[in-house]
């Protein structure tokens, strides 16, 4: 009788292949939760910063010269089409598994957005408002610093939630370097083809992203609350087109 | 990495074993670019027209504009998963034109918004003295969107295109990681056998077809968006929607 139970139990916990979660293995896998989710977390951040590092000078330089911006703006187009996985295997025999082809990898893709992004954002600072500048005796570094950089900023934090959440979804690619973060789960639920991991790899990994890219909404208010107004305009005169 | 690796990869890239056979590089090639190019087609045709006539009708803006945005949070390694999960292997009767139905269905769903985000705010974006004149000119609504909006909308909707085709070829690459056989099965099977000559060679390969792919879609939109529209679409502001690199 009560092996009759325990066995009736363990079918309704769905502890078949069938099933997609299997809620009593969360609590016996937190660390290895935790720790991925550490991993995935790290890698997004230390990709997205070096990217950011690297890429405002960059688009800095391409916005006030033509020639440079034909350089780099083409090299940033052909690491954005290289797929993932040719890129970390490209690294590899270099590099060996680990950290380093996968932080190189991410720090790629994440410059390669964020150089498009700033670039657009620096050549969209209207040609009166840097004359205005200039007749005010600003240098070029200071014109850089205080008006070209604050009036591209909703640019660049865009390209920066931009690159974050992506990064975040190409962090799952980086397991065949051995690393993956909430990606391990997934590659783990496929060999074994058992859902529970899957799902729950797939859901922190999705619920990562979308708060990660609210936190950066904050973070954006934050930076440019003069824009706070400007924001309100835009939004009174997108409804009343959408009205008329 | 010494100059000896490189000249193993050659040797790899060219031994005449790659080049035959249910495994060569020719039929990897082959379903790699059969596959990518049915899911683009169909998600072409799913959400260029659907893109252009809600931008025509001005309805359901905030769904098609943040669309691209919600595809972009969801690992697409994850969906290519559980297609395998949902569908098994093999394709379902009437699909072999796919090449691979469990690759086919996440890349038709990967492709859909940044095409269907670029074709309405392409259409939107039409200024309305167009309309307005083709109107008066006595244009049917269909003459209109056919007529006018598509072709000045078409620098965005092929910007959308390519943004969607770069997106579909890397992933499936991914998709050789659940069996489909594309270019990048030499890297899968490299990384298993702890082959780094096969995993280099593969990734050249993959490489060479994403940029060549690319290039493809840029000479075809020079060839069919008018002369006229291209001075300005180089001024235009750029709100094309990007898929993330996969």
């Amino acid at each position: 009788m009560l092996a009759h139970i325990a066995l009736g139990n363990n079918t309704v916990l769905g502890n078949d292949a069938n099933s997609w979660i299997w809620w009593a293995w969360i609590p016996r896998h937190q660390h290895e939760i935790y720790a991925y989710l550490r991993e995935h977390m790290l890698l997004t951040a230390v990709s997205v910063v070096l990217g950011f590092v690297i890429a405002l000078p960059l688009a800095v330089f391409a916005a006030r010269r033509r020639a440079v911006a034909a350089v780099i703006v083409p090299t940033v187009n052909v690491i954005y089409t290289i797929p993932s996985v040719a890129l970390l295997a490209l690294l590899l025999p270099t590099t060996g598994p680990g950290r380093d082809p996968a932080v190189i990898a991410l720090t790629a893709y994440s410059l390669a957005i964020l150089v498009r992004n700033i670039l657009e954002g620096l050549r969209g600072v209207p040609a009166d408002v840097l004359d205005a500048a200039d007749g005010m005796g600003y240098t070029r570094r200071r014109r850089l610093l205080r008006v070209e950089l604050p009036m591209a900023l909703p640019a660049i934090v865009a390209g920066i939630r931009l690159a974050t959440v992506s990064t975040i979804g190409l962090v799952t690619v980086t397991f065949i370097v051995d690393q993956g973060g909430l990606g391990r789960f997934i590659q783990d639920g496929y060999q074994r083809d058992f859902h529970t991991p899957l799902v729950v790899g797939i859901v922190l990994s999705v619920a990562l992203a979308v708060l990660a890219d609210l936190l950066l909404v904050r973070l954006e208010r934050v930076v440019s609350p003069w824009r706070a107004t400007t924001r309100r305009a835009t939004a009174r005169s997108a409804a009343t087109r959408r009205k008329r | 990495m010494h100059l000896g690796f490189l000249v193993d990869v050659w040797h790899w890239l060219t031994s005449p074993d790659q080049w035959h056979g249910g495994d060569g590089i020719p039929h990897l090639l082959a379903n790699h670019v059969r596959v990518s190019l049915a899911s683009l087609l169909v998600a072409t045709l799913i959400s260029v027209p659907l893109g252009a006539w809600l931008g025509h009708r001005r309805v359901g803006g905030v769904v098609a504009i943040n669309i691209a945005n919600i595809g972009r949070a969801i690992p697409i390694y994850a969906m290519l998963v559980l297609a395998v999960q949902i569908f098994g292997i093999s394709n379902p009767p009437g699909f072999g034109w796919t090449g691979s139905f469990v690759a086919f269905v996440p890349l038709v769903l990967l492709g859909i918004p940044p095409m269907l985000t670029n074709s309405y705010i392409g259409v939107v974006e039409v200024g309305d003295e167009l309309v307005d004149a083709a109107r008066g000119m006595g244009l049917s609504e269909r003459e209109i969107l056919l007529r006018v909006e598509v072709p000045v909308a078409l620098p965005l909707i092929m910007a959308g295109i390519r943004t969607a085709m770069v997106g579909i070829v890397a992933t499936a690459t991914l998709a050789s990681f659940t069996g489909v056989d594309t270019l990048a099965t030499p890297i899968f099977i490299g990384l298993r056998t702890d082959d780094n000559i096969a995993v280099f060679g593969g990734a050249v390969l993959v490489g060479l077809l994403a940029i060549t792919a690319d290039l493809a879609l840029a000479g075809l939109q020079r060839s069919i968006v008018s002369p006229g529209l291209r001075a300005r679409s180089g001024r235009r502001k750029r709100v094309a929607a990007y898929v993330p690199p996969a």
